[in-house]
């Protein structure tokens, strides 16, 4: 857990350095989020459960056995993006190979879509759950409202992860809802709603594997709400200054996913400062071999540019 | 050979397919207990269970969305639109979504599904039971859309939609449901989708038409044949995205004179793009101008009969009439 809480953070802080460098036109920082996306993506059982996730998922998508390489393929928009081949901006995740759908840039379209695949999984009395993910600006959107609604009505083995960090783009929680948790929204789907200190990643876990287990055992989906923050911009094209004080992004640091699992592990004498930083090291140089590769990949071949419109034109 | 009427010939071949092959769900508003407002899938929710015919939320987003998720895990859904007039709300699971789920994974993912809708006027439907929308989706890569008209293409087409690897808007016009009978084959053939078919030869003008229109051209020729001696050939386009042009310029290059109508309101429908491509790639075998006829431009069909029948024209008088111009041109 802690490895790929960090490995998130690592490839967040390289992947906007490619980005100021002017080798990345586009990337969705992750920083912040780690504990809640590696929290609830860790209870999904590899090769068995399906992975709807947003853009911000990269911690998730690291969970479901995507590489740091193919993230960079897909940040420098290489012809091995396994999400795309380089078509979508980067961050829009999708890998049929390791049960990753593809969802768009247009916010909540992918929860209908959780739905659907939870209720195909029910039909054929598969024992698989599915995990779906997104932020609370989502939560405004008529598809979140249609898709949970159907979920809870066919009681399909979903579980509904919302990140809220209290910003969509710009636009404060406050603006967005006149609850205070996303979470109470789910007693009018008729499933349970949780509401989870974003941060602690175990409490995250614990979440997500009680409702994993609900949905397995036929009790229906769960909305757990997960309090998180993100550090830096909505994406590298934002100016998060126009919006939150620095003094308000400072004081959320306080309270860093990462630096609290530190504290617990070294609390609980599984580790130590000395393992940590070689972790880090290691880790560091893991980020640098792979965005050294996905940088020399093949760029896509504007040849190609009208396959996969049909599958008539898929060979 | 049975003789069925279009809405029939629809019902049988859902029946067909899904009893042949238990991937195929159907999926939409009312489709259950009170079988389809349209009766196409009365006695299924009996036959199938409720498991696979699923009376959904009163939420068209959501019927394509989840339709979206169950093809991503290999069934095959057909969605039911209630009325196609109010698939808008859906455009942008079929838009953003189904039409370039293939596009945007660079083929990693597809989407087969089906969305049915029952379209166009003529029934006092109004404006929110008489729309035409094929033009809004035929303008999206990634998406089939068709609209057969007899009742032989619209069972072999449907056959063909539900195995289509792809997403198919299959549109189906109300005034054609019960009016038009036909010979269906017995035998479970399949229509190809994609190919234009030549429903009337004739060697003196060609008219290139789709649902009800074609119905109305076929009769109008047919008189025309009768009076004047004149043979129009009529093309029914049928599927319209993608377009089938070479069986069009083919015969417009037999005859040399064509004519384009559609209900549609005509700027911007999808018989403009049949007169583009008409004029862009046949425009010197032309013996006169080619006419368009189409729609009124207004928002859509009113409900009073006079009102409603203004925007039905043209009347099959009037075809013949425009016709017999053409042809004398």
């Amino acid at each position: 857990m802690h490895r790929l809480m960090l490995l998130a953070r690592l490839i967040d802080e390289a992947a906007l350095r490619q980005n100021r460098m002017g080798r990345a036109p586009f990337v969705v920082p992750v920083s912040g989020h780690e504990g809640c996306q590696i929290g609830t993506a860790w209870p999904m059982r590899l090769g068995t459960d399906v992975w709807v996730p947003y853009y911000r998922d990269l911690g998730v998508v690291l969970v479901a056995g995507m590489t740091p390489e193919e993230v960079f393929l897909g940040i420098f928009s290489k012809a091995g993006d396994p999400s795309s081949g380089g078509r979508q901006m980067p961050a829009h995740w999708g890998y049929r190979r390791l049960g990753i759908v593809s969802h768009s840039s247009p916010i909540a379209t992918q929860v209908p879509h959780a739905a659907g695949i939870a209720y195909a999984m029910r039909y054929r009395n598969e024992d698989a759950v599915v995990g779906c993910w997104f932020g609370e600006g989502a939560t405004s959107e008529g598809d979140w409202h249609e898709g949970l609604n159907f979920a809870a009505i066919h009681r399909v083995p979903v579980v509904f992860v919302c990140e809220n960090n209290e910003y969509a783009i710009s636009v404060h929680q406050d603006k967005q809802m006149a609850v205070r948790d996303v979470a109470s929204r789910a007693e009018g789907y008729g499933m349970p709603g949780v509401v989870v200190e974003g941060s602690d990643v175990l409490a995250c876990f614990r979440a997500m594997r009680e409702a994993h287990d609900r949905a397995r055992a036929g009790q229906g989906p769960t909305l757990i709400e997960c309090k998180t923050y993100r550090y830096l911009p909505h994406t590298s094209d934002d100016d998060d200054k126009s919006y939150r004080s620095r003094a308000e992004v400072e004081e959320h640091k306080h309270h860093d996913p990462i630096d609290r699992f530190v504290g617990y592990l070294i609390g609980r004498g599984l580790t130590d400062h000395e393992r940590i930083q070689s972790l880090h090291d290691e880790l560091k140089a893991e980020v640098d071999s792979a965005l050294t590769s996905a940088w020399d990949a093949p760029d896509p071949d504007p040849a190609l540019v009208g396959r996969h419109v049909f599958a008539e034109d898929d060979r | 050979m049975s003789e069925k009427t279009l809405v029939a010939a629809i019902s049988d071949a859902l029946h067909d397919e899904m009893a042949a092959d238990d991937r195929v769900m159907l999926l939409g508003e009312d489709v259950g207990a009170r079988g389809g407002v349209f009766k196409v899938s009365e006695g299924f929710l009996e036959e199938f269970g409720e498991d696979r015919v699923i009376d959904t939320p009163l939420a068209e987003s959501a019927i394509v969305g989840v339709a979206i998720g169950m093809a991503l895990r290999g069934l095959r859904p057909v969605a039911e639109i209630e009325f196609a007039d109010f698939i808008h709300p859906a455009f942008d699971q079929i838009v953003s979504e189904a039409a370039r789920m293939r596009y945007r994974t660079n083929g990693d993912w597809g989407c087969p599904m089906v969305i049915r809708a029952p379209c166009g006027g003529g029934i006092h439907g109004a404006l929110y039971h008489s729309q035409s929308i094929e033009a809004f989706y035929a303008h999206v890569p990634g998406l089939k859309v068709v609209m057969p008209s007899t009742p032989a293409d619209a069972a072999g087409m449907l056959r063909s939609a539900i195995r289509d690897p792809d997403p198919v808007l299959f549109l189906e016009h109300k005034k054609c449901y019960r009016l038009i009978k036909g010979e269906v084959p017995d035998d479970g053939a399949t229509v190809p989708i994609g190919p234009a078919d030549v429903k009337r030869e004739g060697g003196d003008l060609t008219v290139v038409t789709y649902g009800f229109e074609l119905h109305r051209c076929l009769e109008a020729a047919a008189r025309l044949a009768l009076d004047e001696g004149i043979e129009v050939e009529v093309v029914d386009a049928r599927a319209l995205a993608p377009l089938d042009t070479e069986t069009i310029l083919a015969s417009v290059r037999k005859t040399s004179r064509a004519m384009v109508v559609y209900e549609d309101n005509r700027t911007y429908g999808a018989g403009a793009e049949i007169a583009a491509t008409i004029a862009e790639r046949a425009m010197f075998d032309l013996d006169a101008p080619l006419v368009r006829i189409g729609g009124p431009d207004i928002p859509a069909m009113p409900y009073a009969a006079p009102l409603e029948h203004a925007f039905m024209e043209p009347e099959p008088d009037q075809l013949y009439v425009r016709m017999l111009e053409l042809a004398r041109f």
